[in-house]
């Protein structure tokens, strides 16, 4: 099963790089005012 | 808040790129019919092999990928690269970055079709399902894949609204894990330019080609489509979706659920044990971020539910989900190992990919085309709402038809290649299950039939709209951006 040498490190890289994204997110308050952000599709132009 | 009026760009004020999406709406409409056509004449060929003609490129072997890539990727592929090109626009408040690098990947897209539509029927294949096609082509994806990501990334990165709304996570998540996947699964040793070797052997490229399979089901067919949702049925339900916060996390558990769930493409084959458990038990957790999803979307109607009754393209969006909820569970029941050991390499299988894909795929693309063609045309509706309810009820027959066909058959299939006489020996031959196969195989492609005349309706109103209309430059509103 010599792929998983190759498939392990790939996912833990992934993993890593989903959890940057995350922190990214909750850093730059993309989670803040959820309900507003939501509605603001509905807006004209959106 | 200074708000300019909404309507045709007069003055020199930006405007939205949407010529590509334009291009890109209407070649899906025109490869959903392509991509079901030859899905039907596949289907025929089953019930009745005479229809392979002995002609080497009309046999079912080499037309059945032809099928399935033009239905995912042409199809499918094109609704995706409208809709995502369209909803980072509004959302993000900004005109297209690099339109003409958007313009490069229609054309690039197309001629990837084509050499598809050529190559197959040739011949020219890897072997890898949903992969098949030959190391040039798949460079040649790589580089689109490349200038769609760089599309995509750019208009968020200079977006006006502070906020990514939910509906680009999906898209952004797509686009990323497609890339990574494509370039993984596609590794391979050019001996020719018709031939390649993959980079992987044995059940190591087992376990690496359904890593990519069942990954091309979440990201491509489940995220993509996912962030079309998001978009599309708040803005024709004028409603927004009914928990944002619920549509986060569900948005971070699936995409970190879905790439462990490959391994339950291979139960009970040479694939470790351990490696099988993990794929098994994954799909099981999958089934609570999916129905986050389909939860999410269905209750944005709360309150709103009368609209269903005459909004045809609101039926399409809401039953879209039903077939998306039925098929994410579904899906973790076939990965049951136990389950598996009787549908695997039967029709079941065939089912539970249609359910999702004409029940889930097929319906939320309509949906939002329906939404999305006449805004490209300068309309609000399409040329023939009655036409959009025809074709709802013909799909919905037709998907009905098929699975339950393919379910009947499926478990058939698997009870009889398992029935053993008392002396141990086994009960039914092979092809004696094939001959039972027959009524069912017939049943699907009445289904099938009924999917494509639905989607010839679609073509016809499609039509009818964009005669009717003119593409409209719309001007990117005017305000302050949200700090």
């Amino acid at each position: 099963m010599e792929i998983l040498y190759l498939l392990i490190p790939l996912s833990a890289v992934l993993v890593l790089l989903i959890l940057g994204l995350f922190g990214w997110a909750v850093h730059r308050q993309q989670f803040e005012e959820l309900e507003r952000e939501g509605e603001r599709i509905l807006e004209d132009g959106a | 808040m200074a708000e300019s009026p909404q309507g045709l760009a007069g003055s020199d004020h930006e405007v939205y790129s949407d010529t590509t999406v334009r291009w890109f709406a209407l070649a899906a409409v025109l490869w959903g019919v392509v991509g079901m056509a030859v899905g039907v004449f596949i289907a025929a060929q089953l019930a009745w092999p005479e229809l392979n003609f002995g002609i080497p490129w009309l046999s079912y072997g080499r037309l059945r990928p032809l099928h399935t890539n033009a239905v995912i990727f042409a199809f499918g592929g094109c609704a995706l690269f409208a809709t995502s090109y369209h909803v980072v626009q509004r959302t993000s408040q900004t005109r297209l970055f690099a339109p003409g690098l958007a313009l490069f990947t229609f054309g690039g897209w197309q001629l990837v079709i084509v050499l598809a539509a050529i190559s197959l029927p040739l011949g020219i294949t890897s072997g890898k399902e949903y992969a098949e096609l030959e190391w040039p082509i798949d460079l040649l994806i790589a580089v689109v894949w490349v200038a769609y990501a760089v599309v995509f990334f750019g208009t968020i990165a200079k977006r006006r609204v502070q906020h990514i709304y939910v509906a680009n996570w999906f898209f952004g998540a797509f686009i990323l894990t497609v890339a990574l996947l494509h370039i993984v699964n596609s590794a391979a040793i050019p001996v020719s330019l018709t031939k390649s070797y993959s980079a992987y052997a044995g059940v190591q490229d087992a376990m690496v080609q359904w890593w990519y399979g069942h990954n091309a089901v979440g990201f491509f067919l489940t995220a993509g489509f996912l962030g079309m949702m998001y978009y599309y049925i708040p803005k024709q339900a004028e409603r927004p979706v009914y928990s944002y916060r619920l549509s986060i996390v569900h948005f971070w558990a699936l995409i970190f659920t879905y790439m462990w769930a490959g391994p339950h493409h291979l139960h009970y084959t040479a694939l470790p044990d351990w490696a099988q458990s993990i794929g098994m038990l994954f799909s099981l957790v999958l089934l609570a971020p999916s129905w986050g999803g389909m939860i999410n979307g269905i209750m944005t109607l709360s309150g709103a539910w009368h609209k269903l009754r005459d909004d045809p393209i609101l039926k399409f969006l809401i039953v879209s989900l039903s077939f998306y909820g039925m098929s994410t569970f579904e899906g973790p029941m076939m990965s049951i190992k136990t389950v598996n050991a009787l549908s695997h390499y039967t029709d079941w299988t065939i089912g539970h990919v249609h359910s999702g894909a004409l029940g889930w795929v097929g319906l939320i693309s309509m949906g939002a085309l329906y939404h999305l063609i006449p805004r490209m045309f300068g309309q609000t509706k399409m040329f023939s709402t009655r036409a959009i309810e025809l074709h709802f009820w013909v799909a919905t027959i037709g998907i009905v038809l098929y699975i339950a066909a393919m379910w009947m058959a499926g478990v058939m299939q698997g009870l009889m290649w398992r029935a053993v006489n008392p002396d141990g020996t086994l009960a039914w031959s092979f092809v004696e299950s094939v001959k039972a196969t027959f009524p069912f195989y017939v049943i699907r492609l009445a289904g099938g039939l009924l999917y494509l005349g639905g989607m010839l309706i679609m073509v016809w109103n499609v039509v009818k709209t964009v005669k009717a209309g003119r593409p409209q430059a719309v001007a990117v509103p005017l305000r302050m951006a949200h700090a």
